[in-house]
């Protein structure tokens, strides 16, 4: 029995180290601090299967520079708290990019904590990649050198459903339900300002703002957006909670049009699909599979192919790290403080449609063309659906490059 | 406004119900063995998984049926070989293996079903509308979750009241080493109290796992919820438990339905003023946006003013 034991823990303790992180120093890596259990967990694994993705082709073709890539996942629970803890952790282990996306809490935490590092460690530079939180915040008041954001922010995206929001009649009352933190309250805002300027005569009946990733069951929610008589809601919930309240607004059967920015995230089309509401949820993003761009609609067959009972896709992501590469390629190193100035006020073809967009110099926000789509049933020209309801996006808007230029307040010391 | 108060009581006691469903097992377990069992949400989660699996091969009503006898012999299993042996070691020990077991099940869990969400659909049979209230529909599936609960929380009230073994439930609840001293055999009677309340947590699992969300957290999300229930209900007591989570289940949903804050009741602060910068957000907050820290305030005012619970029948 003994004996057992001892050979299992030698058999286990080889196991583990089998599974560590190769520490050879070839590669380059490229640490993912993203919720990887709890509620925010559906929409972090997507990030990181599609990071994944992504080095396995750049590896195939020889990686960056002659090194592989190699992707380490970190943990954060949707927490500020622990993110800190896990972005220490992966410069321990030698990681000099981190990618993250998923609460912007989270994100200025890490924006905060990398600058400060990198000021207490002069020559150890470490960069933070944003793939998706959006908080206005980030690219102004408190913008920092080391930190680069992908996705619109809240005000370009509000700015661009609006203006498509202006011109339907049909819009009188709206409710707004946002998840209650920094990123929430920006949407919330940024609409109520909006709307406002652009259509006095619609009414705001409601603004909700709910705990994060909390919420299991919305249907107080749901009678509450019911008993004001609203007939459009906006939200920026993204994962568990825009699938759990549009599933919960299909169960008591309420049909109001949806502006969202995220109902194309994991679960959302599912969710939409079984409410039955086609044509009735629009989403603001940096581009979706129906926009007929034959390198796009190619790469996302193969990832659907890898991924096949998982297929939601950032388009993001891919402008994210063809951007990354690149830069490393200009400056000839992996080392942060050197190609972290190549990607600035970069121009790269976006993913979605080879369209050009920019790294603004001034906050290191991307700009790029945005659409803004409906989701229902498709017809031949449209051949993706989402997580196989049969239905898909549909672009309604694109908005161009020049259109979604807002002014920044950032003043960051720029590298020499 | 009718709409609102009528579609927030049924929701109300539904969820009411659920955690009563769960909480009974608790509150007789701690009442019996004095251990707070902090894997009996553990349980709940491990019914809606196996109500998962087998539903996938077998449908929704098997899973109905086989998931809470499952977990129910798992958790005779922890009580026989688990928590007696912990048990000469004091409460501390048995506290201490409860907390552990929660995090062994989460891990089992995940490395088992994942960390996502899993697909657990509402049954076809029970995927429609029951009744149109105002214009709002009141789906099937929560009906049946409703009449379930009220269901087994009449079957359990019998058990307790009218059956013999109900009797030395009920003694032992109130004071247990007088049941051993009779010579009744209190370790089967622990074993099978432990094994009842894991099933009936499993229950609520099955039931609730296809309305509400299936995945690995589910059981953290709940656990601290039940430990409200059982303290503001008082130790001891079943129906204090019934009491307690209907009581916290009408709580947060009706306040989820509120829009009320201070500065609807009292006006705007004078703005600009140093009170302003201090006490806005308290001013502002609306009772919907505090909906989930309630129950936990209750549990505080319970502790500090009527620490035995609504009905307790002790102290400790």
């Amino acid at each position: 029995m003994r004996k057992g034991l001892v050979s299992t823990a030698f058999a286990l303790s080889m196991l583990g180290s089998a599974a560590m992180p190769s520490m050879a120093e070839d590669t380059l890596k490229i640490g993912y601090v993203d919720p990887l259990s709890g509620g925010g967990a559906s929409i972090g694994q997507i990030g990181l299967d599609q990071l994944h993705f992504i080095a396995d082709t750049v590896n195939a073709k020889g990686g960056v520079l002659g090194s592989k890539i190699e992707i380490i996942a970190y943990d954060n629970k949707l927490s500020p708290q622990a993110s800190l803890v896990q972005v220490q952790k992966a410069i321990d282990e030698g990681v000099h990019i981190i990618v993250q996306g998923n609460g912007s809490a989270v994100a200025a935490a890490i924006e905060n904590f990398v600058a400060k590092y990198n000021e207490r460690n002069p020559g150890k530079d470490i960069v933070y990649l944003n793939y998706a939180a959006i908080d206005p915040i980030l690219t102004n008041q408190s913008c920092s050198y080391w930190h680069f954001s992908w996705d619109a922010n809240v005000d370009v995206k509000m700015e661009a459903l609006t203006n498509f929001m202006k011109s339907r009649a049909d819009i009188k009352k709206v409710y707004l339900i946002d998840q209650d933190y920094s990123f929430g309250h920006s949407v919330a805002d940024a609409a109520m300002r909006m709307l406002k300027a652009k259509r006095p005569d619609i009414q705001i009946v409601g603004n909700e703002f709910h705990p994060l990733v909390k919420i299991t069951d919305f249907s107080p929610y749901v009678a509450k957006i019911r008993a004001s008589g609203a007939d459009t809601v906006i939200t920026g919930n993204w994962g568990q909670d825009l699938a759990l309240l549009i599933k919960a607004a299909g169960d008591a059967g309420l049909k109001v049009n949806w502006y969202t920015f995220y109902a194309g995230g994991a679960g959302g089309p599912t969710a939409v699909k079984q409410a039955n509401l086609p044509d009735q949820v629009f989403q603001v993003t940096e581009g979706v599979n129906n926009i007929d761009y034959t390198p796009a609609q190619e790469t996302a067959r193969a990832y659907m192919a890898r991924h096949q009972s998982d297929p939601v896709f950032y388009p993001r992501m891919f402008n994210l790290t063809g951007m990354l590469f690149k830069a490393i390629e200009e400056a000839h190193s992996t080392d942060p403080g050197k190609f972290a100035p190549k990607l600035e006020g970069m121009k790269y073809a976006t993913f979605s449609s080879g369209e050009e967009g920019i790294m603004r110099k001034q906050d290191h926000q991307f700009f790029q063309p945005l659409y803004i789509s409906d989701f229902g049933p498709l017809n031949a020209k449209q051949p993706f659906d989402e997580e196989h309801t049969g239905w898909g996006w549909k672009v309604v808007a694109q908005i161009p490059v020049k259109d979604t230029v807002t002014t920044t307040t950032c003043k960051m010391t720029h590298s020499e | 406004m009718v709409e609102i108060v009528l579609i927030s009581a049924l929701d109300g006691v539904l969820y009411g119900m659920l955690l009563f469903l769960m909480a009974s097992g608790l509150t007789v377990i701690f009442s019996m063995m004095g251990v707070l069992n902090f894997a009996h949400a553990s349980f709940y989660m491990l019914g809606a998984f196996f109500g998962f699996q087998i539903s996938r091969y077998l449908g929704f009503w098997a899973g109905l049926v086989a998931a809470p006898l499952l977990v129910g012999g798992l958790g005779t299993v922890v009580e026989r070989y688990g928590l007696r042996k912990v048990h000469r070691h004091g409460h501390v020990a048995e506290l201490l293996f409860t907390f552990g077991l929660a995090f062994v099940i989460e891990d089992l869990v995940e490395m088992v079903w994942g960390k996502l969400p899993v697909d657990y659909r509402v049954p076809p049979s029970l995927d429609f509308p029951a009744f149109t209230i105002f214009s709002g529909n009141y789906p099937a599936f929560k009906v049946f979750e409703l009449l379930t609960a009220i269901a087994i929380f009449a079957a359990l009230l019998l058990v307790v009241k009218r059956t013999r073994v109900g009797l030395i439930v009920q003694a032992a609840l109130s004071h247990p080493d007088m049941v051993g001293m009779l010579g009744h055999n209190v370790d089967r009677i622990f074993m099978l109290v432990f094994g009842v309340g894991a099933g009936l947590a499993a229950v609520a699992g099955v039931i609730a796992g296809p309305a509400l969300v299936t995945q690995s957290n589910m059981a953290g999300l709940l656990g601290p919820i039940l430990f409200v229930v059982v303290v503001v209900g008082g130790l001891g007591s079943l129906s204090g438990a019934f009491l307690a989570s209907l009581l916290i289940g009408l709580v947060q949903t009706f306040a989820v339905a509120s829009n009320a804050s201070l500065a609807g009741a009292f006006g705007d602060l004078v703005p600009s003023g140093w009170l302003q910068a201090y006490v806005g957000d308290i001013w502002n907050v609306t009772v919907a946006q505090v909906a989930p820290i309630l129950p936990y305030l209750l549990l505080v005012l319970i502790l500090i003013f009527r620490p035995r619970g609504l009905m307790g029948t002790r102290e400790s």
